[in-house]
């Protein structure tokens, strides 16, 4: 019996701090903003403030998602235009202090709805309850392809009340690639090259991406991998393995300019080529149990 | 009547498995017929598009007045991709069929070329008629293999999916009319080589600058190590592993690989052997969290580049990756940018370390640029864009056109609706060279509910 007391003792203290929570949250407003200088490409809790704030004064009519992308940019430059401020485009102590100086931020209200994946607005003036939209199906702090986001800006500054992850519910792109160009070079690289090492990974992803480029191969990146009998993987049907976070990264890294094969268009395990032809192409270099050709 | 239910179930079994294969057996003919249709498909759309893709070559040498040429050329080029398109479906990945893509895709810039030009200022020259009478004769022949292949195919009966067991058996000797046709007719485009495509030719294909910019003696491995370490800031007892490149390399460069005896990351880094420059440097390894802003980063990246003699650099992008920033550079030149010469930096967000570099293309392309004065104004030049476009910032730039040359354009950036558009303006002629739409965040799918 006594046992029982305790437990819901224990529930009530629980009960209790999860309902003080949101309003230390609300309390905390007003020094919300971290020290970090926000600046063009930055994720995270800063970034959905920024954009908020910016909304309630009518400069930003984008998406607030979290995502320092252009339309952020020309709202901020906007909004230091007008308030007289160095227009740079970089949301320093300066620009936060008069942002904040002259705007609100409901912050409970932001995140719930970024958690919830509705489509909502943040304009000052007007009713929030009107600014609800209705719930979206994507989008939302549980979004998968996320990683667990802790948002360093909120290091160091006030605790936000809630316990929970608040993420961007959108994500930067490599320009020229979208989320599933990226999937399906994972994929082809996980199952071309899963057991090798980390630049062997970049170095087949680089492949793909210098076949695009090249005028003996088809043009897009599923051109390139589904062509039939270019890669193994293709033919076998590993291509269809999850593949892991690492050769996620290597794609991006051969995106982002990394080319380890020194251009090469080929590459081939020594081990178990089959075709002769292969062994005619000059080679470049030797990664792992890959030879990168021309 | 044990054995009677015995034999009941048994046979029982034994029909079930028949059955049961016999559904695995139609099931995979259907998947086979399937696979089978979609190479035929490819094949047949290919030989159909060089047919036509040499008629429409005749028709433009036939054509006189320059109006009618432009289109008729953008046609041909259309006709290629096509073309390169089906030999891309076909299983023909292991056979050196990659001469005739590359003639089909020199077919295509050559038309492409031509046909966004102003044929009225600037007209076909005698050359390029010549170039284009040439690629009329070789595509002809071309066609002319094509349709052998095709006739074989037909009246045999033959199928694709004996080339795949063909090539995967390695057992490309055997007699095999499909691989033997293709074979001639890589052999008939390889006989042009790219001899005979005249003058206008020069420059098609993209060209590789290897590095001829690069300043410096060779280097030794020992110092290419020396270099290595100096990037990657490990400790002397690190794992060292050095190789030079293949014969097959265009340039002279060494591969170092780094290893920490405690952390057991690895650092990789590609050299040139001329001067010692660094192509490009990875250090792999997780970064679980932010401890940085992407500010912070940024200023690390420029810190670095400083201190590793990069000099005149403009932070051109910067973006956050999880807990990654990646920010490119361009070099400036008299206050403006040139695009072409881009260094790459990913910078770790949990102890602001660098995690990649890449300078291929500002080696490559890097160099002290004779770059003339625009002959037109900057309002002149912003008389050329949409007006719906609401420029909102501007300056000079070097960028590389569609015909990969350097021009020195007015970049422009400007907003329509909720777009962001980079569009240039070439500065002595007015063209239009580029218009991008700049990318927007990616909403993230959410695949839980």
């Amino acid at each position: 019996m006594k046992k029982a007391f305790m437990v819901m003792k224990v529930l009530i203290i629980l009960f209790i701090i999860a309902l003080l929570a949101p309003v230390s949250g609300i309390n905390n407003q007003a020094s919300a903003f971290s020290q970090q200088v926000i600046q063009h490409g930055a994720v995270g809790d800063d970034v959905i403030e920024l954009q908020s704030r910016l909304q309630y004064l009518g400069f930003y009519n984008g998406k607030i998602d979290g995502v320092f992308g252009w339309g952020t940019y020309w709202a901020l430059r906007n909004f230091q235009y007008e308030f007289g401020l160095e227009i740079d485009g970089l949301a320093g102590q300066t620009t936060k202090n008069i942002l904040m100086k002259s705007s609100d931020y409901n912050e409970s209200f932001v995140k719930e709805q970024i958690n919830k994946g509705n489509k909502f607005t943040h304009y000052g003036g007007t009713d929030l309850e009107k600014q609800k939209g209705p719930s979206g199906g994507q989008g939302g702090a549980t979004g998968g392809q996320s990683k667990p986001n802790p948002q360093g800006g909120n290091q160091g500054a006030a605790p936000k009340g809630e316990g929970q992850q608040n993420n961007p519910s959108a994500a930067n792109m490599p320009s020229g690639f979208s989320e599933n160009d990226i999937q399906i070079m994972a994929n082809a690289v996980y199952g071309e090259a899963r057991g090798e090492p980390y630049i062997g990974q970049v170095a087949v992803a680089a492949v793909i991406l210098n076949r695009v480029g090249s005028a003996s191969f088809p043009d897009t990146v599923s051109g390139v991998i589904f062509e039939p009998r270019a890669f193994t993987a293709v033919a076998d049907g590993q291509i269809w393995l999850t593949p892991n976070e690492t050769a996620r990264q290597a794609v991006l890294d051969a995106i982002n300019g990394t080319d380890p094969s020194g251009s090469a268009l080929y590459y081939f395990n020594p081990n178990t080529a089959t075709s002769p032809w292969i062994w005619t192409r000059p080679q470049i270099k030797k990664i792992g149990q890959h030879i990168f050709c021309k | 009547m044990l054995k009677g239910i015995l034999i009941g179930v048994l046979s029982l079994g034994v029909a079930g498995t028949a059955f049961w294969g016999y559904q695995e057996h139609r099931e995979k003919n259907a998947i086979l017929i399937n696979a089978e249709n979609n190479y035929q498909r490819a094949f047949h759309e290919l030989t159909y598009q060089v047919d036509v893709l040499h008629d429409k070559i005749g028709s433009t040498l036939a054509m006189n007045s320059r109006s009618s040429l432009s289109p008729a050329l953008a046609d041909v080029w259309r006709v290629t991709s096509e073309a390169h398109s089906d030999v891309g479906q076909l299983p023909l990945g292991l056979l050196p069929f990659n001469k005739t893509e590359e003639f089909l895709a020199q077919i295509g810039e050559f038309s492409y070329r031509a046909a966004v030009r102003d044929l009225d200022k600037d007209p076909l020259s005698d050359e390029e008629y010549q170039t284009l009478q040439n690629l009329y004769g070789q595509a002809a022949d071309i066609q002319d293999d094509l349709r052998k292949v095709q006739h074989m195919v037909l009246k045999n009966d033959l199928r694709w999916m004996d080339v795949e067991t063909a090539l995967a058996s390695g057992n490309e000797t055997g007699d095999n009319t499909i691989i033997d046709g293709f074979k001639t007719v890589e052999k008939t485009v390889e006989g042009y080589d790219e001899t005979d495509l005249g003058p206008a030719f020069v420059n098609m294909q993209k060209k590789d600058e290897n590095f001829k910019y690069l300043e410096g003696k060779e280097i030794t491995k020992k110092e290419a190590v020396k270099e290595a370490k100096k990037y990657s800031g490990l400790k002397k007892d690190a794992k060292v592993r050095v190789e030079e490149n293949g014969d097959g390399s265009n340039y002279g460069f060494y591969s170092v690989s780094l290893e920490d005896p405690d952390t057991k990351l690895e650092a990789n880094m590609d050299i040139t052997k001329k001067g010692g420059y660094p192509i490009w440097y990875i250090m792999a390894r997780e970064v679980k969290e932010q401890n940085i802003s992407l500010n912070d980063a940024s200023n690390k990246a420029v810190e670095f580049l400083k201190e590793n003699g990069f000099k005149d650099l403009d932070l051109f992008e910067s973006a956050q990756y999880d807990n990654v920033g990646v920010f490119t550079f361009v070099s400036k030149q008299d206050d403006m940018r040139i695009y072409p010469d881009s260094i790459k930096m990913k910078i770790a967000l949990d102890d602001g370390k660098v995690l990649g570099f890449t300078a291929e293309d500002y080696l490559k392309s890097h160099h002290q640029r004779e770059i003339p004065e625009p002959s037109i104004t900057k309002e002149e030049a912003s008389a050329k864009i949409n007006p719906q476009v609401k420029v909102m910032e501007d300056r000079l730039a070097v960028i590389l056109n569609d015909l990969d040359q350097e021009v020195l354009c007015y970049e422009f950036m400007g907003t329509l609706g909720d777009d962001t558009y980079r569009i240039f303006i070439n500065s002595e002629n007015g063209y239009e060279e580029k218009v991008e739409k700049l990318q927007n965040a990616e909403p993230i799918f959410d695949d839980v509910v």
